[in-house]
């Protein structure tokens, strides 16, 4: 379990403190993926470094299982460290050094590990980032995705407990962003290791993230579960993600709910609900007509969901109220 | 072709090419030792790096800077006594390497300063996250990344020292040089002065394609 404790980053700049994060208290659980969205410059990535105190912070107290990493000594963060994994945006791999080489670096640093075990270990997690052919390749012979999946070997290589990603998929393709993705999220279920990653896409929050802190300006401004918080946004900063990721332009939304007769209702489905046939029989029930202005059936990570925007004219709109709730259905009325 | 060539004691030519081969040598060799730690220290002590010391930044860059300022014919002189006091004299190719060190050292260390900038940040993090000591991070990735970088210093430096240690037949170094100023400036043999100067191309040549090769084959670029 990672708790911060108000902890607080500035940088002295001029004789000026300029602060990156403000005070922040969260809590990131034992075997979950944690997700931390934000604009650049929002103090994600500062955050993300707090962690395995690659920044140290200005204040506040920052515990990995009960114990205040803030107060050790270098010894004993080198150690801690170990057991942190981290990838990069720029993956950050030894030019000089081979696949294998690298996989087996931080092995070879922490100095406690004999030359069998570094071997069988490498076997074990090409074979877990399906890079076995290529152990003997340099880093400038792969792709982008595979130096991510060295990144991820490397990263395991000590057996860490945490995992820390940063911007792990923004310098990938979509296609290789949703392999490495989906790497992760085996690694995470098959290893039960915790999993924090920034990023400053939703979409990769909505496909592998248990719980999201959205980051504005040095604040963490809204956190939650991620069905929670994508589904029903609170924060400008949160509703200006969730609307790119849905590539719904918020002006032109309204322009066409301008155009639409009667009432507007936003129904959030989740779950079961998703694939029930709702909309004709509540149709048949209440007697209103209905248009669908815009909707979306997605998951988020593995439960269904789908947000339909509908406006419904003529018939009993108390009756068709009544029989969204019943069903389970999330009503927002909009107009 | 012997008319041309009248003045020239090949005998002497080739003792002379291995004085200059031995001078650059060994002094290559202590250039390396010396300037390569003064490099590190440089890049370790320097602004936002790991062991950002501004203090003894500053005095180290100074140091340096003093010796490269100074033009390697007053270098030789001033250090006359130095050398006298260091291996007994001041002549032949024993008298030419403290010099040459001297002038060659600073050298190197400013290029191994800037090569080790040249390695990427997000690599030093990296090596961090992992738990290494600056001395792993020195040994285990900074120099492995920057040997191609280094070799290329090491080229430069190999044959700035060629042209330097020619110009030490000018207190009595020995090696071409010394021959180019006796009989090719001072006796006005020509054809001796031709000798050297091409056999110094040649070694110059040589140099340089052996580094880039050895660069081509370290940079897995």
């Amino acid at each position: 379990m990672i708790v911060f404790d108000q902890v607080q980053k500035s940088y002295q700049v001029g004789g000026r403190a300029i602060p990156a994060l403000h005070p922040t208290d969260m809590t990131v659980e034992t075997g979950e993926v944690f997700g931390i969205v934000g604009h650049s410059g929002a103090g994600k990535s500062t955050l993300v470094r707090l962690i395995n105190l690659l920044e140290p912070p200005t204040g506040g107290r920052i515990l990995i299982d009960d114990e205040d990493i803030t107060g050790y000594n270098p010894a004993q963060l080198r150690a801690f460290r170990r057991k942190v994994g981290m990838i990069f945006q720029h993956f950050n791999l030894l030019s000089s050094k081979t696949v294998a080489d690298n996989i087996a670096f931080p092995m070879k640093l922490a100095g406690i590990y004999s030359k069998t075990e570094i071997r069988e270990r490498i076997e074990e997690l090409l074979a877990r980032v399906s890079l076995t052919d290529h152990a003997n390749k340099y880093p400038s012979q792969l792709s982008g995705g595979q130096k991510q999946r060295v990144g991820i070997a490397r990263a395991l290589a000590c057996r860490p407990t945490i995992l820390l990603c940063d911007e792990a998929t923004s310098a990938l393709d979509p296609q290789t962003t949703q392999s490495v993705l989906k790497l992760l999220a085996d690694i995470n279920r098959e290893l039960g290791l915790t999993i924090v990653l920034i990023t400053h896409e939703m979409d990769v929050v909505r496909r592998v993230c248990d719980r999201v802190a959205v980051m504005d300006a040095g604040r963490v401004v809204e956190m939650g579960p991620v069905s929670d918080v994508f589904l029903h946004p609170q924060h400008p900063t949160t509703r200006d993600f969730v609307f790119e990721s849905e590539s719904i332009d918020h002006q032109e939304l309204q322009e066409d709910l301008q155009k639409a007769n009667g009432r507007i209702l936003r129904l959030t489905f989740k779950g079961e609900s998703t694939y029930q046939p709702l909309l004709g029989s509540v149709a048949r029930k209440s007697g209103v007509d209905f248009s669908i202005l815009s909707g979306r059936i997605d998951h988020i990570k593995d439960t269904p969901y789908g947000q339909l925007t509908l406006s419904l004219v003529g018939g009993d709109l108390n009756v068709a109220m009544q029989e969204f709730e019943a069903a389970d259905v999330h009503v927002e009325v909009l107009r | 072709m012997e008319a041309l060539l009248s003045n020239v004691d090949w005998s002497e030519i080739g003792w002379a090419s291995w004085d200059t081969l031995v001078m650059v040598g060994m002094s290559l060799l202590f250039s390396v030792l010396i300037g390569l730690p003064i490099g590190v220290l440089l890049f370790l002590t320097g602004k936002r790096q790991l062991l950002e010391q501004p203090v003894a930044y500053a005095v180290l860059s100074f140091v340096v800077n003093v010796l490269r300022s100074v033009p390697f014919i007053i270098l030789l002189i001033v250090m006359i006594p130095f050398t006298v006091m260091l291996i007994g004299t001041s002549l032949g190719v024993a008298g030419a390497i403290p010099p040459l060190v001297a002038g060659g050292a600073p050298f190197f260390a400013r290029l191994v300063e800037t090569s080790l900038r040249e390695v990427d940040r997000g690599i030093i993090e990296a090596t961090q996250a992992m738990g290494a000591n600056v001395r792993q991070i020195i040994l285990g990735a900074l120099l492995p990344e920057a040997l191609p970088g280094i070799i290329a210093g090491i080229t430069v430096t190999a044959i700035t020292l060629v042209s330097y240690a020619a110009m030490s037949g000018v207190i009595g170094g020995g090696g071409l040089g010394d021959l180019a100023i006796r009989f090719g400036y001072q006796r006005f043999q020509t054809d001796v002065m031709v000798i050297t100067v091409a056999l110094l191309v040649i070694f110059v040549q040589v140099l340089q394609m052996v580094g880039d090769r050895l660069v081509l084959y370290f940079s897995r670029k």
